[in-house]
């Protein structure tokens, strides 16, 4: 008896997934046809597989902050890739494979932190602006109209300065420069469903507000959003890495792809006779950054593809 | 008549915007402490000596509206502080340091929009075909490319590796000083036009082949945005109905393109090249960090780590103000163009 009730649950839970099951597989289908997001998403998750193995492929030689570059010496010279260092040393003798390989958590934790904290700080503010509107809705436009017309790298070099330099600090920057264009983009969203006759039914019916936001409006806003937050994770992996790269981020000798190639400014030409000697000091951490950044643009630019229902299923 | 009454709409709409500026960069003022925020209101390098007084005269204990009143007051007179990166005050550095970047700006914005509408209309019109695969990858690849490292790696190769053939810096040194002596004319302090106007063009040649590296900098790493614009719209117009007519009264697929479908397509574009023109400087910080030149952004990003508050406000304020009219300028230009956009 219960054996039945438990298959007939299941069979109703079932039915009620369907649609949105075939949703994932047509989508999934999608991905596995495009080699360019194929190639992003295996991008991102080789630099997730760097990320999490990183004690096992460079392990840290100050236990207690495996952040710290180890130093090989303090002569200024560069030295070339050898058998002890893979990928040769940087300005002041520290090692540039450890640099990229723990530099990979740093600009995971930099994109995660950043996009996870503006996407809730545009969801809430975009919410509250489209849903009330009246004065709420102005005072938290024109502060978006605000933000949207100062160049991020600008405004965010200003607050840094004014915050204190340090990664953390940019970190906060970047999350102050960038929610206006999600809080934008949610507003729209919200004006948008706000008149359907589906939220004016679960209004008649008595859901409260959170409800219909969390419920109807947000669902119908997620893809947007999803490409918005794919494409930012690179962006601000880049404007932090530019950011670094002027001195304003991370302390000197700590892992981060940005300042490894400031390090690497000095080095550019050889010494006569060989100008390309030191070209892993500034070639290998660069690449790292475009190689990541590329993931996620890639990713990004697919998911609009795959996720826009006018380019579907043309 | 209704032309003008757009044009007064739209001046009004500027009013609240840089209100808002203003309120934003006077919050990252608060965020310094007060004798940071002091020397904001210094117009002379003597003054650093009585930081206190200089504290007691301007208020700088006072409530917060009145120092924004105190603040305002200063910026509307053009006083802005003196940097002492630039080594004079803020406003004089910003017109001292512009033509360098405005040179540079005028090279690249030029370069990046037709680079981005030629590559965009070739993607639009072979849809799907290779060359649109190869164009919007390369587009990708441009726009996730970290600008300070593909600056340095084209100095790299064209500096290092081609033995100085196209050098950082805005000038060789026999030009720089050359350009210093009393034989040169400054006439707008941007040195390919007054090479030019003196007549002399070994510096205009010197001075572009200074040019290169960065320009070609500014727009691998900008052109992909107008690149995806014109692509989008290039392949709406395609299909549109006055395209389908000029085909069917048989006019040849090459006329099509250029004279139907892509002077249609541009106006996306030329909204846009406002915003190129403002988002430069952000490039430009970079660009002219890595490349040694000494324009707006060498000068900011020096002012950002060495805490010269006065200049660093002052970047955020002209960046802003530079955004704000060449907005203006975009839309009453295409208000002019377009009927539709005056009378909605």
């Amino acid at each position: 008896m219960r054996l039945e009730l438990k298959v007939k649950t299941w069979q109703k839970f079932k039915k009620r997934m369907e649609p949105g099951l075939k949703e994932v597989k047509f989508s999934l289908s999608r991905v596995r046809k495009s080699p360019l997001s194929l190639a992003g998403l295996f991008l991102i998750l080789l630099f997730v597989f760097i990320a999490l193995a990183a004690p096992y492929f460079a392990p840290p030689k100050y236990l207690h902050e495996p952040y710290r570059i180890p130093r090989d010496g303090y002569s200024a010279t560069p030295r070339p890739p050898s058998r002890l260092h893979l990928f040769g040393t940087t300005e002041g003798q520290y090692d540039i494979y450890y640099g990229v390989i723990w530099g990979t958590r740093t600009a995971f934790r930099v994109g995660f932190m950043v996009v996870g904290s503006i996407m809730i700080i545009g969801i809430v503010l975009g919410s509250l602006s489209g849903y009330y509107g009246g004065v709420v809705d102005e005072i938290i436009m024109r502060t978006v109209d605000t933000f949207m017309s100062l160049p991020t790298l600008i405004l965010a070099m200003a607050l840094v300065s004014a915050l204190g330099h340090s990664l953390d600090n940019v970190m906060k920057a970047l999350i102050i420069v960038g929610w206006p264009s999600y809080a934008r983009l949610i507003r729209g969203d919200i004006l948008r469903v706000r008149e359907e006759d589906y939220v004016e039914a679960a209004r008649a019916v008595g859901c409260s507000d959170l409800t219909i936001i969390f419920k109807h409006v947000l669902p119908n806003a997620i893809y947007p959003l999803l490409v918005m937050a794919s494409l930012d994770v690179g962006a601000m992996v880049l404007t932090a890495a530019a950011l670094s790269f002027l001195g304003l981020g991370a302390p000197i000798g700590y892992a981060d792809w940005g300042q490894m190639i400031s390090f690497a400014r000095n080095w550019i030409v050889g010494p006569p006779g060989n100008p390309l000697a030191y070209w892993y000091a500034v070639t290998i951490p660069g690449l790292f950054i475009l190689f990541f950044v590329l993931g996620w643009n890639l990713l990004g630019d697919a998911l609009r593809d795959i996720l826009d229902p006018k380019l579907r299923r043309r | 008549m209704e032309m003008r009454n757009y044009i007064i709409r739209r001046f009004l709409l500027v009013i609240p915007v840089l209100f808002g500026v203003s309120i934003l960069v006077f919050v990252i003022l608060l965020l310094f402490s007060p004798a940071q925020r002091a020397s904001v209101f210094i117009t002379d390098i003597r003054q650093l000596r009585d930081i206190q007084g200089v504290i007691r005269k301007h208020g700088l204990d006072a409530p917060i509206y009145i120092q924004y009143f105190n603040w305002i007051k200063e910026v509307l007179r053009g006083n802005l502080g003196w940097s002492k990166t630039a080594q004079q005050p803020v406003l004089q550095a910003l017109f001292y340091f512009l033509p360098s970047t405005f040179e540079l700006a005028l090279f690249s914005v030029p370069l990046i929009i037709l680079v981005g509408i030629y590559l965009g209309s070739l993607s639009a019109v072979h849809p799907g075909k290779s060359i649109d695969h190869a164009t919007r990858t390369l587009a990708i690849i441009g726009w996730s490319l970290p600008t300070f490292w593909f600056g340095l790696i084209l100095l790299m190769i064209f500096y290092g590796y081609f033995r100085g053939l196209l050098p950082p810096e805005a000038l060789g040194t026999e030009a720089a000083l050359f350009v210093k002596s009393q034989d040169f004319t400054r006439f707008t302090r941007i040195n390919t036009i007054d090479a030019l106007l003196n007549g002399k063009f070994w510096i205009f040649l010197d001075a572009i082949r200074h040019l290169i590296l960065p320009v070609i900098t500014l727009t691998v790493v900008s052109c992909a945005l107008v690149m995806r614009i014109m692509r989008s719209s290039m392949l709406e117009a395609l299909g549109g109905g006055y395209v389908t007519t000029a085909r069917a009264k048989g006019a040849d697929e090459a006329t099509v393109i250029k004279k139907h479908a892509r002077k249609n397509a541009m106006i996306p574009v030329v909204t846009i090249s406002g915003y190129i023109f403002a988002w430069m400087m952000q490039g430009v910080v970079i660009t002219e960090t890595i490349f040694n030149r000494k324009g707006l952004g060498w000068w900011w990003a020096r002012a950002a780590v060495q805490l010269d508050v006065p200049a660093i406000l002052g970047a955020v304020l002209f960046s802003g103000l530079l955004f704000v009219l060449t907005n203006l300028v975009v839309d009453l230009m295409y208000a002019y163009l377009d009927p539709r956009v005056r009378l909605g």
